[in-house]
């Protein structure tokens, strides 16, 4: 491995260098139009799917709680519009199955009274950390970097773990994306507050944010900000994808190892995303449920790569439009980045509280190429950020033979394609990873 | 120089009588007693290995027959009830008679009735695809077309038809050994009785969408809409999640639901045409009769009030 120039810190094991092109880094975020109807699904988030506590036909109000989480591994979800509850069906939404979601005829916008819609910074935290938590899950807050885990079961610390670091994750490694970067340029204030609710729910006194250096303004912006604060800081570090994955930013940051299986955790770290800090700072401050997200939509053919302040459950279409409508040579439209995005299958999906950026990729970059037989470079063990062997993972899935699988730690890989991404003969590693996985998930709910 | 020779041969000799003598003996005292009707049962079965009994093989398959001493839960689907007969015989045991069975294809939603609503260009594999999303067509529950279960399938019993993008089963070269159904990431395959003289009937489709939504996504969709259930007098025909199903064990054949059904949905295999169509007749002259029946049974009782009313007004 080449030696590296940098002096910014990064993770260590493996790691690519895919092109970030990020086009609309300097386009300010600007609020869409309010859509005709949205369609909100009650499962954007890891865990149970919330129940619906809404009938066809009521008339409800932008923030209202319209599906209530089942259980602690839940979320809230809520209105992100006013308007007439429609049709109540399972719909195709960007995970790209069925599920469940409520239609809403938007009419006006009447927001609940109890929300704070001006713009004032509030800095004072009245809430004690048992309500902060509290606040959050009421809120509906999850993980907005794109996995959506709810963020009140990460602000609960599981008894006997200690946790003393609390790390703020602005690293926007996914090449194409800036909305956590735009939130980082516009919101900095907010999310330093953010940070401090977030350090007094779980008592700890540290925190970093991490950001790449291909984003110095937003690096700039946050020195400055936090000049006379002890106990936040802000590191840069070097362009690396994945870093924005949470064990390697905690590699990175710290030089901390999660071990196989484990949560950050276990070696005292708790990882937010920028975008999930600002919703909390809304949520906490203001008594804004996460009902609207920075979305990027980007592409190399977009007239107008842009940053857009969306209602969750906007059709992805809308966003297309306002960027200036589809071009010609899309080959595929991704709902999230180029390397762990997903391609959509209909343009009416809606937008989730996960969706970070919708990416139209021209056809030419678009298609798979041919797939040859594999050479045994290694190339995908010098690339897999944890040390798996995903070559070897393939053929294990290819065959069916999960519990080797398992044995070779396939169920830590964090499906980032990294391993697709360097392979020279376009081997499907992460397919067939992926189908190992599912296929082991299925045996042990069985 | 001849001493040396044979110096040599006696030696060798010597060693290789001593060799044969410790073999024999390690052979006798080591010696693994396995029941020799292990290799008389292995011998007459198919010998495929193919797994469909549930054993890991068909020398397995012979362990535990001859282990178990009874045919009542192992059964070779390959051999079918020839080889189990044969099997019995070895084993002096009863042989126990089972219906073949078949695999059937439960989709019916070829290009020309389910339109694609997307381009799949990742790796050519129905379990990848259905990790990834519901398909590319807007029906979640059908066939995917990529033939994962034609290439599991050991006896060359199941080929993908280009012009419908479905598997189609061979009837005499599939045993019923159950790879393909275990292969399916949406379970279109399943296994069905044989039936008698390889009649059969059944529905080909899963979706349990709403009759409306259904539709929309494919045009031979099972819509839920109870007709084929209204007209079975066996009660074989349960209607699920707005989806038809029928019950082999109490279908008698009588194919009077078939063309009830308006996207002709419920198979048959191995039935002439003429035969439904007479149980068509047949069905129409027994809705006939019975509402004719209502219809006197309706006259009657308001003869029977208009003569009460009457008893009335004259008391």
């Amino acid at each position: 491995m080449a030696m590296r120039l940098h002096k910014h810190k990064t993770f260590k094991t493996g790691g690519i260098h895919p092109h970030d092109n990020k086009l609309s880094s300097q386009v300010a975020i600007t609020p869409l139009p309010l859509p005709k109807m949205v369609t909100i699904p009650i499962i954007q988030h890891i865990g149970a799917p919330a129940k619906i506590v809404v009938n066809r036909g009521d008339m409800i109000k932008t923030g209202q709680i319209i599906a209530t989480h089942e259980g602690f591994v839940s979320s809230n979800i809520h209105a992100s519009v006013s308007g007439r509850v429609g049709v109540i069906e399972e719909v195709m939404d960007s995970t790209g199955f069925k599920h469940m979601a409520i239609n809403i005829r938007v009419k006006g916008d009447d927001w609940e009274e109890s929300i704070d819609r001006s713009d004032t910074l509030i800095e004072e935290i009245k809430l004690t950390p048992k309500e902060i938590v509290s606040r959050i899950m009421e809120a509906g807050v999850v993980g907005m970097g794109g996995a959506a885990f709810p963020s009140h079961v990460k602000l609960s610390v599981p008894e006997g773990k200690h946790v003393d670091h609390l790390l703020i994750n602005g690293v926007e490694c996914e090449p194409y994306l800036t909305a956590d970067h735009r939130v980082m340029l516009e919101k900095p204030k907010e999310i330093i507050v953010g940070i401090k609710i977030l350090m007094k729910a779980l008592g700890v006194q540290k925190a970093i944010i991490g950001i790449e250096d291909n984003k110095a303004d937003a690096i700039e912006i946050f020195q400055q900000l936090l000049k006379n604060e002890k106990h936040i800081g802000v590191e840069a570090l070097e362009v690396q994808y994945p870093q924005g994955g949470e064990k390697q930013l905690i590699q990175a940051l710290l030089n901390r190892e999660v071990p196989s299986g484990g949560l950050p955790a276990d070696v005292g770290v708790i990882v937010h995303n920028v975008g999930t800090t600002y919703a909390v700072y809304e949520a906490v401050q203001k008594n804004k449920p996460l009902i609207e997200r920075v979305v990027t939509v980007t592409g190399k053919s977009v007239k107008q790569p842009s940053n857009f302040l969306v209602r969750i459950g906007t059709p992805v279409i809308d966003l297309l439009i306002a960027a200036g409508g589809v071009p010609e040579d899309t080959g595929k439209i991704v709902s999230g980045g180029p390397m762990m995005g997903k391609a959509i299958a209909d343009l009416d999906v809606p937008v989730a509280k996960g969706t970070s950026g919708i990416l139209l990729i021209p056809k030419d970059e678009a298609s798979r190429s041919e797939v040859y037989n594999c050479v045994h470079c290694g190339k995908c063990i010098e690339a897999c950020p944890m040390g798996l062997e995903p070559y070897r993972l393939l053929i294990m899935s290819k065959k069916g033979n999960s519990k080797r699988a398992k044995e070779e730690h396939i169920l830590d890989c964090i499906e980032c394609g990294s391993c697709s991404f360097v392979c020279p003969s376009n081997r499907p590693i992460l397919d067939y990873i992926r189908l190992g996985k599912t296929q082991l998930k299925k045996q042990k709910s069985v | 120089m001849n001493e040396v020779i044979l110096y040599t041969v006696l030696s060798l000799t010597g060693l290789g009588i001593l060799a044969a003598a410790i073999i024999h003996l390690v052979s006798k005292k080591f010696a693994v007693q396995e029941d020799e009707r292990i290799d008389k049962v292995e011998e007459v079965l198919p010998a495929t290995n193919c797994g469909g009994c549930g054993q890991p093989g068909c020398r397995a398959f012979a362990k535990a027959v001859v282990e178990a001493g009874t045919l009542e839960e192992l059964h070779c689907p390959v051999g079918g009830n020839a080889v189990m007969k044969q099997v019995a015989a070895i084993l002096g045991i009863e042989a126990v008679e089972r219906d073949p069975y078949i695999a059937v294809v439960r989709c019916s939603g070829s290009f020309e009735y389910r339109k694609k609503t997307n381009i799949y260009d990742g790796e050519s594999s129905c379990k990848i695809a259905a990790t990834l999303y519901s398909g590319d067509t807007g029906c979640a529950y059908g066939c995917l077309g990529m033939g994962d279960c034609v290439e599991v399938c050991d006896f060359e019993a199941m080929y993908m038809d280009e012009k419908t993008g479905l598997p189609v089963i061979i009837e005499d070269k599939c045993t019923a050994c159950n790879a393909c159904v275990k292969e399916c990431p949406k379970d279109i395959l399943e296994l069905w009785p044989k039936g008698k003289k390889n009649k059969r009937i059944y529905v080909a489709c899963l979706n349990e969408e709403k009759g409306s939504s259904a539709r929309k996504e494919c045009a031979v969709a099972c819509s839920g809409c109870a007709k084929c259930f209204e007209s079975c007098r066996y009660d074989a025909i349960t209607i699920n999640n707005s989806l038809a199903a029928i019950d082999p064990e109490k279908c008698t054949l009588c194919l009077e639901c078939v063309e009830t059904c308006d996207v002709r949905n419920i198979i048959t295999a191995n039935i002439p045409d003429e035969k439904i169509k007479h149980a068509t007749e047949h069905r129409i002259r027994l809705e006939e009769r019975a509402r004719k029946k209502k219809e006197e049974e309706k006259m009657a009782a308001q003869a029977g009030q208009q003569q009460n009313g009457d008893a009335t007004t004259q008391a």
